[in-house]
């Protein structure tokens, strides 16, 4: 199935009597208006680029609005596809290849600075001749502008192609462009007509034939037409390993049920959402549901009391539904009631960029309960701990009887990138709810001086009775005022984070162990790019390292001796932060970004930041940028 | 029931609840206050249902209603300020065989968590709603809430709250999917009693809005019916709250009513010129809540790692 290259030979032969270049990684996007299937194309790619054995990472491009006008910058709806003949973890630089629906949509792409000189852009070229004069001369204008720009142009009549096997052509071009990518990049036809088969399965063979006929057009359309025809070889992977290739979402998605939890609790919100949309197709095979509250404070409410009730229960939300969260957060944490909440974090604040990455809820996420809420906070850093870190949380939550807080964000939660299928572990599953009757001896808060832990008694359980309350209270949960109760309650729920902390190991540095001169601390979706550019650079010898952090609350063990080892330590992180240079910023003034806040606080160690809020995932390109001059500095 | 163990004693498994079994704390609401007459009504109607304590779970929000948990010795759940009902939903959600009351006040569910009230009663899930209405904010001390009169002098609006009172029986009975209505004051016992009890029997959300004396802070709300009970309306029916002769006679307005009439219903909840005490509206069939969400609880590990790894499947490459 897989298309191997021939040993000792450079090209592959694909169709007429072009020979296809090796290459070692490519990056292709397509973008088109809202509702044109751009992504279904482009998600089809990468997953037909996996079962090649490419690593695969894909990206979508969301307009915020669901329909916006047509051909309007803005309104540029579209994927990203990275493959490559290596692990492939982030988004990467520059696209060498697009394919446009129309000329407008570019424009922002453009902005975004997703192009290079030399990018080859396949447009479609029916605007040429649009009865609205304005329309021909926006086109012919961004034709010239774009060849300004040092884009390879070429001008394709894909759409009246496509009306040769469809009347409407919005409905199908996507499917031609697979075909024709499919071709470019010498990828398996068949395993196209499969994915298209197994994509629109539910909707019958009258919807698959004529998908799968535009497709084979596509992919003829590309052999007569264009020269372009590559190969990238498969990577070398342990080919015994099992792998599944999910978006981030979607991983999560599946960590709740492997996780054992009978139920998510959600209101819709993006890009939260598609997490409960993925599950609730599935959740009724494992006797699980989604239930779909009034609001963000229910559907936490609602997890709350599932949860205090014995059940395992999620909510999933992204930044806004986090703050609407925070009262009952807090009572979660009070209480000690076990829950795992995911943060798919967005751009905020406020309503902010609803589609758009950022790693802005940290310090929210951390401290921002009124009065001193301890929790546990952990981030995953790529799509498969999207998956492993649900088992977690909500083991951690149990064990610790506590809330806890898995960060993703836009980036993770909409990248798709293929796996190792995880084995699936019956512990990982919740047990029956103990209903065995209760030591009337032992307090609802059985503290244990020594680590804060308790076990819980749950409703059902004869002798067990005691009332849940936010208010102050005492170990057998009995409304208290006093001043010694509070504080030592207070400690005993601190206590818990110390104690976890105890079982965490020193994170591993990613370069020297034994410390050098510039040290990259990031936490969360940044991992792909900071290691991809941090390996670039050690490639040409420099000293620079990097370190990734998942526990966030408490913090991992061991930092402020593997800081010390080296000249500078900084983080990068998709979060505000001052420009040391900016207007009105002194030392004394100047805001960072949120990890280096922290850890500054934590280590007493003057931890520099780099951040920015450009709304889109890190390049590795930016970054090799910015730490050169950092080690330039250094070193001069 | 009764086992037989291997030094020929014998333990007695039945088990009999006395009111001591319900006992919480000791209630500390203000003398005189009606949530007392509530609280004792709770635990007659749990031990004359001879509930195992540990199988009721009281939920409440925040408020002098809201302390009713405490005061019962159930589990409870003494949540946030408004978010009784969302929290009482959860409890059911994937627990049905668990009894679900919520003791709840009239800033509590119609301010505050208002939202959750209609959506609660939407969900219809089975469980016993007391709304402890008293016309005022008590806990934080005189403040104007949506069932105050008009013209009441509160710590907020000192020359007299601004708005018509808001009618929480015409805004329940015109939520889609409501199941139970009822309304009583807190100083008529045996009405208290019946009420309770058919609501606890009632599957669905049961709706009680209990007309609550607070006599420190809002003497004037349940005054104009304690001295003259020709301002109430009794509702009568076979298939309504039952009510004895002797307490009957107390009310002078009387009305046979049907609880399966909405319309009517409706039309008893608006006329605000007497205070309809009774079952305003019961619909047996209404759709239950947990019949959905509680389904799969019987799934086996296997069935699950199955299913798991079937969906896992389908992102194989």
């Amino acid at each position: 199935m897989t298309q191997q290259a021939d040993n000792g030979d450079s090209a592959v032969q694909i169709g007429g009597n072009k020979t296809a270049a090796k290459v070692d990684e490519y990056i292709v996007e397509i973008v088109s208006d809202s509702g044109e299937g751009a992504q279904k194309c482009g998600q089809t790619f990468g997953n037909i680029s996996g079962k090649m054995g490419n690593g695969v990472w894909t990206v979508e491009i969301i307009p915020a609005e669901i329909q916006p006008p047509a051909r309007s910058p803005a309104g540029a709806s579209g994927i990203r596809i990275r493959i490559g003949s290596k692990y492939i973890t982030n988004m990467g630089n520059e696209a060498e290849l697009v394919v446009a629906f129309n000329e407008q949509v570019l424009f922002s792409r453009i902005a975004n600075g997703a192009y290079k000189e030399g990018t080859i852009v396949l447009l479609e070229n029916k605007w040429e001749t649009d009865p609205d004069e304005k329309i021909r001369n926006q086109y012919s204008a961004a034709v010239k502008e774009f060849a300004e720009h040092g884009l390879i142009v070429h001008e394709l009549p894909m759409e009246e192609a496509c009306l040769k096997i469809v009347s409407n052509a919005r409905k199908g071009k996507n499917m031609f462009v697979l075909g024709m990518i499919s071709y470019i990049f010498s990828r398996e036809p068949d395993l196209g007509r499969k994915e298209i088969a197994n994509t629109f399965a539910h909707k019958g063979d009258k919807v698959i034939q004529p998908n799968i006929d535009l497709f084979d057009s596509g992919y003829a359309f590309a052999a007569e037409h264009l020269d372009y025809l590559w190969e990238i070889p498969p990577y070398t992977t342990d080919t015994t390993k099992p792998t599944i290739i999910t978006n981030g979402n979607q991983a999560v998605g599946l960590g709740v049920m492997a996780a054992g939890m009978e139920l998510i609790s959600m209101y819709p919100i993006t890009p939260a959402t598609s997490a409960s949309h993925y599950v609730a197709d599935v959740f009724g095979n494992v006797g699980g549901f989604v239930h779909q509250a009034e609001d963000e404070i229910a559907a936490m409410g609602f997890a709350l009391g599932a949860s205090y009730a014995g059940k395992t229960a999620c909510t999933i939300t992204s930044g806004p539904g986090m703050a609407l969260k925070t009262e009952l957060i807090g009572l979660a944490v009070m209480a000690e009631v076990p829950l795992v909440i995911v943060d798919v974090q967005r751009g905020g604040p406020s309503t902010g960029l609803p589609t758009k990455v950022e790693q802005a809820d940290l310090l929210s996420s951390i401290y921002g309960e009124p009065g001193d809420a301890p929790k546990v906070v952990i981030a995953a850093a790529t799509i498969e701990e999207c998956f492993h870190f649900v088992v977690l949380a909500r083991k951690l939550a149990e064990a610790f009887r506590t809330p806890v807080i898995l960060l993703t964000d836009a980036n993770l939660a909409t990248g798709v990138q293929p796996y190792t299928r995880p084995e699936i572990q019956e512990e990982w599953l919740s047990a029956p709810v103990d209903q065995s009757p209760w030591d009337d001896a032992v307090p609802a808060f059985d503290w244990d001086e020594g680590t804060g832990l308790s076990q819980r008694p749950i409703p059902g359980q004869r002798n067990g009775e005691y009332v849940l309350t936010g208010l102050s209270h005492t170990d057998r949960s009995k409304v208290a005022y006093d001043s010694d109760t509070n504080q030592t309650s207070m400690a005993h729920r601190s206590r818990k984070l110390a104690a976890l902390q105890k079982t965490l190991k020193p994170p591993k540095v990613h370069g020297d162990e034994e410390g050098g001169d510039l040290l990259i601390v990031g936490w969360g979706s940044t991992l792909g790019a900071i290691e991809e550019s941090v390996d670039i650079l050690r490639g040409e010898g420099k000293s620079i390292s990097a370190l990734h952090l998942r526990f966030l609350s408490p913090l991992e063990p061991g930092l402020k001796e593997i800081f010390s080892k080296f000249k500078m330590v900084m983080t990068v992180e998709i979060n505000y932060s001052d420009d040391p240079n900016g207007p009105l910023i002194t030392e004394e003034n100047r805001r960072y970004a949120q990890l280096a806040m922290m850890l500054r606080a934590q280590t007493l160690i003057d931890i520099d930041c780099w951040s920015v809020v450009y709304g889109h995932p890190l390049q590795p390109g930016m970054l090799q940028e910015e730490f050169n001059q950092r080690l330039d500095a250094l070193n001069n | 029931m009764f086992g037989l163990k291997a030094d020929w004693s014998v333990d007695v498994f039945e088990r009999y609840f006395t009111l001591g079994n319900y006992a919480g704390g000791e209630a500390r609401w203000c003398p005189g206050c009606g949530d007392f007459a509530v609280l004792n009504t709770v635990h007659r109607v749990l031990r004359d249902a001879q509930m195992p304590p540990e199988k009721s779970v009281v939920v409440s929000g925040i408020g002098c209603s809201s302390r009713l948990p405490h005061y019962v010795g159930t589990y409870g759940l003494h949540g946030l300020h408004g978010r009784a009902l969302p929290l009482a939903n959860g409890v059911k959600a994937r627990r049905p065989d668990l009894d679900v009351w919520v003791g709840t006040g009239d800033g509590d569910c119609f301010s505050i968590g208002g939202g959750h009230w209609l959506h609660a009663m939407r969900y219809n899930m089975d469980m016993v709603i007391l709304i402890f209405d008293n016309g005022i904010y008590g806990l934080t001390k005189k403040q104007t809430s949506p069932t105050t009169p008009t013209g009441e002098r509160t710590n907020t609006h000192p020359e007299g709250a601004l708005l018509p009172a808001m009618n929480p029986l015409t805004v329940t009975l015109g939520i889609t999917n409501v199941s139970f209505v009822a309304q009583v004051p807190d100083w008529n016992p045996p009405l208290l009693y019946e009420t309770i009890k058919a609501a606890h029997k009632h599957r669905g959300t049961s709706f009680v809005r209990i007309i609550q004396r607070c006599p420190v802070f809002s003497d004037s709300f349940c005054k104009p019916y304690q001295d003259h009970p020709e301002n109430m309306l009794l509702l009568t029916h076979e298939n309504g709250i039952p009510a004895a002769d002797n307490v009957k006679r107390l009310f002078q307005e009387q009305i046979e009513h049907d609880p399966a009439d909405w319309m009517e219903a409706m039309k008893v909840a608006r006329d605000e010129s007497k205070l309809p005490v009774g079952l305003l509206f019961r619909d047996p069939d209404a759709v239950v809540y947990e019949d959905f969400s509680a389904k799969g609880l019987n799934k086996t590990n296997e069935e699950k790692l199955a299913a798991i790894n079937t969906a896992l499947d389908a992102f194989a490459i």
